[in-house]
This record gives C-alpha cells, sequence and structure tokens, in this order.
C-alpha cells in the first residue's frame, strides 16, 4: 500500500516537473544556435514539436510563421553574462539577408520596456549605418550618441532579432549561412 | 529494500508517462495561450486592430513594436472565409494560425506579388466541394486550406519607422475578412452570377 502511493507520487512529482521545466524554459530540439542568439524556425511551421507547442500555449506566445520570418532571442551577451540594462552592451555587425529586421528590447516575460523616448528597437530602415554597411547599436540606461537603445535601468533583458522575408529558416545550419550581429558588454557602473 | 527500490523505479517510468501526457495534453487545457487571450477583445470572421505593442500591453508577450497588427477569428462551419489585405510600402504580412496556435501557412506581399493579398480560405472538404469549373480556380486566387474549421489569421504591416504607424494602421483597417456571401452550390453548374 505504502509502497504503491510513494510510486504514485514520485511519478506525478517527476512528470509534471519535467514538463513545468520543458515548457518554461524550452528544449534543444530544432534550435538554431548563432553566436549568443538561439532561434526555433520549426516553431513557426506545422511540424511543431510537442514540447514547443506546450511552450507557446503556456506562455500566449504567437510563433512567427515561417513564410513571414524567423525570431532570434538572445538573454546574454557572446561570454555568456546575462544581458544587464545598467551596462552598456553594444549590438554591432552585419545580419543574415532578409528583405527587413527589427531589433526590440524586452523584459524577461516578453514586454516592453517603458522610457521616456518611447524607444523599444530599432527596423532596419531607421537604423544609422557606417560606410560598409555595419551598424552599431548601443545599450544603455543614459542617453549615447548614435544608435541609442534605452533600457530603462532594469536589470535583465532580452533582445529580438526578427528577420521578415528571409531565407534563414529549417534548413539554416550554420554561422555562415546567417551571419548574426556580436553582442558585447563594454561597461558596468 | 529491493522492494523500495523497485517502487522508486516504476515511480520514475510512471513519471515519464505522466510528462508525456501532460506535455501533449497542455496545448488543449492552456487557458492563456494566444487564442484564448484575443478570443474576448476580437469578432468573429472580421477583421479587429490590435492595441499597437506599447510597455503597458500585456497581450502578448514578445510583440513587435514595429507592427500593426490586427486579427481575423475566423469559424468556417458557416463557408469559407474571403480575405483581403491591401499591402504598404514596406512589408505586409498574412499568417494563419490554427485553434491551438499552430502556425500553418504565412504569406507576405511580395510572395503575394499584387498590391491586394487575396486569399480563399476553406477548409480541405469545402476545398474538395468546389466545382471544377468554378471561376475561383481559374483565377489566381489563392486557396489556402485550414487543417481545422477554427483559428487565427495575423495580419501585419511594418513601420519601417515609428512617424509610418498610421499609414500601416489605415492599411489593416482597410483590410477585409468575411464569410463569402454567396455559399457556391456545389451542384449547381454554369459560370454563377460572381463578382
Amino acid at each position: 500500500m505504502f509502497t504503491t502511493l510513494l510510486a504514485l507520487v514520485l511519478a506525478s512529482v517527476v512528470g509534471l516537473s519535467a514538463t513545468w521545466m520543458t515548457a518554461t524554459r524550452g528544449t534543444n530540439f530544432g534550435t538554431l544556435k548563432i553566436g549568443a542568439w538561439t532561434a526555433r524556425p520549426k516553431t513557426g511551421t506545422a511540424d511543431v514539436d510537442p514540447y514547443s507547442r506546450a511552450s507557446i500555449a503556456r506562455s500566449g506566445d504567437l510563433p512567427i510563421g515561417q513564410g513571414d520570418g524567423v525570431s532570434f532571442l538572445a538573454n546574454t551577451d557572446d561570454r555568456k553574462k546575462p544581458l544587464d540594462g545598467r551596462c552598456d552592451v553594444v549590438v554591432s555587425g552585419v545580419t543574415p539577408a532578409a528583405r527587413f529586421w527589427t531589433l526590440t528590447l524586452y523584459d524577461l516575460k516578453g514586454h516592453l520596456v517603458a522610457n521616456a523616448l518611447q524607444r523599444y528597437g530599432f527596423t532596419s530602415e531607421e537604423i544609422i549605418r557606417g560606410a560598409d554597411g555595419a551598424f552599431e547599436v548601443r545599450i544603455a540606461s543614459r542617453s549615447r550618441a548614435g544608435n541609442w537603445l534605452p533600457t530603462g535601468g532594469i536589470e535583465r533583458y532580452a533582445l529580438m532579432l526578427r528577420l521578415y522575408d528571409t531565407p534563414v529558416g529549417v534548413a539554416t545550419r550554420t554561422p555562415r549561412d546567417a551571419p548574426m550581429p556580436t553582442i558585447a558588454t563594454v561597461g558596468c557602473p | 529494500m529491493i522492494r523500495l527500490l523497485f517502487t522508486i523505479i516504476a515511480g520514475v517510468l510512471l513519471g515519464g508517462v505522466v510528462h508525456l501526457v501532460s506535455v501533449l495534453a497542455l496545448p488543449r487545457i492552456a487557458s492563456q495561450d494566444a487564442y484564448s487571450r484575443l478570443t474576448p477583445i476580437t469578432k468573429l470572421n472580421a477583421v479587429t486592430a490590435l492595441p499597437l505593442a506599447e510597455p503597458g500591453n500585456t497581450l502578448m508577450p514578445f510583440m513587435d513594436p514595429a507592427f500593426a497588427t490586427a486579427i481575423c477569428r475566423y469559424d468556417l462551419s458557416g463557408g469559407p472565409i474571403k480575405l483581403a489585405v491591401p499591402v504598404t510600402q514596406s512589408y505586409t504580412s498574412v499568417s494563419f494560425y490554427t485553434r491551438s496556435d499552430v502556425a500553418y501557412y504565412a504569406i507576405n506581399d511580395r510572395s503575394a506579388g499584387k498590391k491586394v493579398i487575396e486569399l480563399d480560405l476553406m477548409t480541405e472538404d469545402q476545398h474538395a466541394d468546389l466545382p471544377e469549373d468554378e471561376d475561383v480556380t481559374a483565377a489566381d486566387r489563392l486557396i489556402i486550406d485550414s487543417p481545422a474549421s477554427t483559428g487565427l489569421i495575423v495580419l501585419k504591416a511594418l513601420a519601417a519607422e515609428p512617424g509610418l504607424m498610421p499609414q500601416a494602421q489605415a492599411a489593416l483597417a482597410a483590410a477585409s475578412c468575411k464569410v463569402q456571401s454567396e455559399p457556391a452550390p456545389p451542384k449547381q453548374s454554369g459560370p454563377a452570377a460572381k463578382r
């Protein structure tokens, strides 16, 4: 009697906590990792895996469809240091081939962060580029010259780079197919 | 001792079953998924503009603030849906999701190749019932098969810079999504008085 009960309790704890973990943190099925950026192009297709479906149902997110584009998320810089809104972070370089892209700053729940400038991100059309086509976005709590993206001083944030009308997708495997911009923390107060 | 070990092994194995069942069940029992969140604020078989993505707007996570967004929540049980979305100068896209938030089709203005993205959305059964000589198949209207009778169509228009947001919103406000007025009678032949 006792052993049966123990087995059942153990089963519920193990099973449900495994589900909770995978639905909140996500899994590595079909994940494309380039530098600090990760994308799951398959979530935008009918072939989405059960773990991603569970995660989407829990978060309330609508994944970007494959014919529309693909989204890359980064929670850390290239050296795996979590993105800190009190530090200066530079996102620079080039983006994969796409007709348009947007770079947006969110808190860890996926909500936009309030700031006086009402700037939550950049689109590929409005960003200021160098002569070679490369760009540099400075992410900091205080005003910076050039492409400044304010953090509102929050402790942890995430960056999402969305490519629209792009060949990047389920067939993309290597960084050569999709050269992503670098993320570097350049200074903390 | 052996009995306790056996119990633990049985518990972990059973835990694996619980895990698999709960992962597969989660999309069905979730009450905070995107479709459920959008249901109270969107009209059925009509286009509803969503509020702009702003810090106070917690409708859905990870909304792109550079886009104007509108939703057509559809139910095909009354007949196929006709969708028409005028495109903007920069970028316009239409994405289709099932009731359980699976993105099964998406198209953008360039792949549509026209000033207006025009689509017919229907279930596979309704598609099969279409008469072959019906002029909709001859015309270059795109027919999309919905895997289920209910779901979401998400219309998005890019505002390449903040000042262009009113234009993007206006384009989506001109979009239409409605049940086809004349339900194509499958038996009647000959060119019906369409358009």
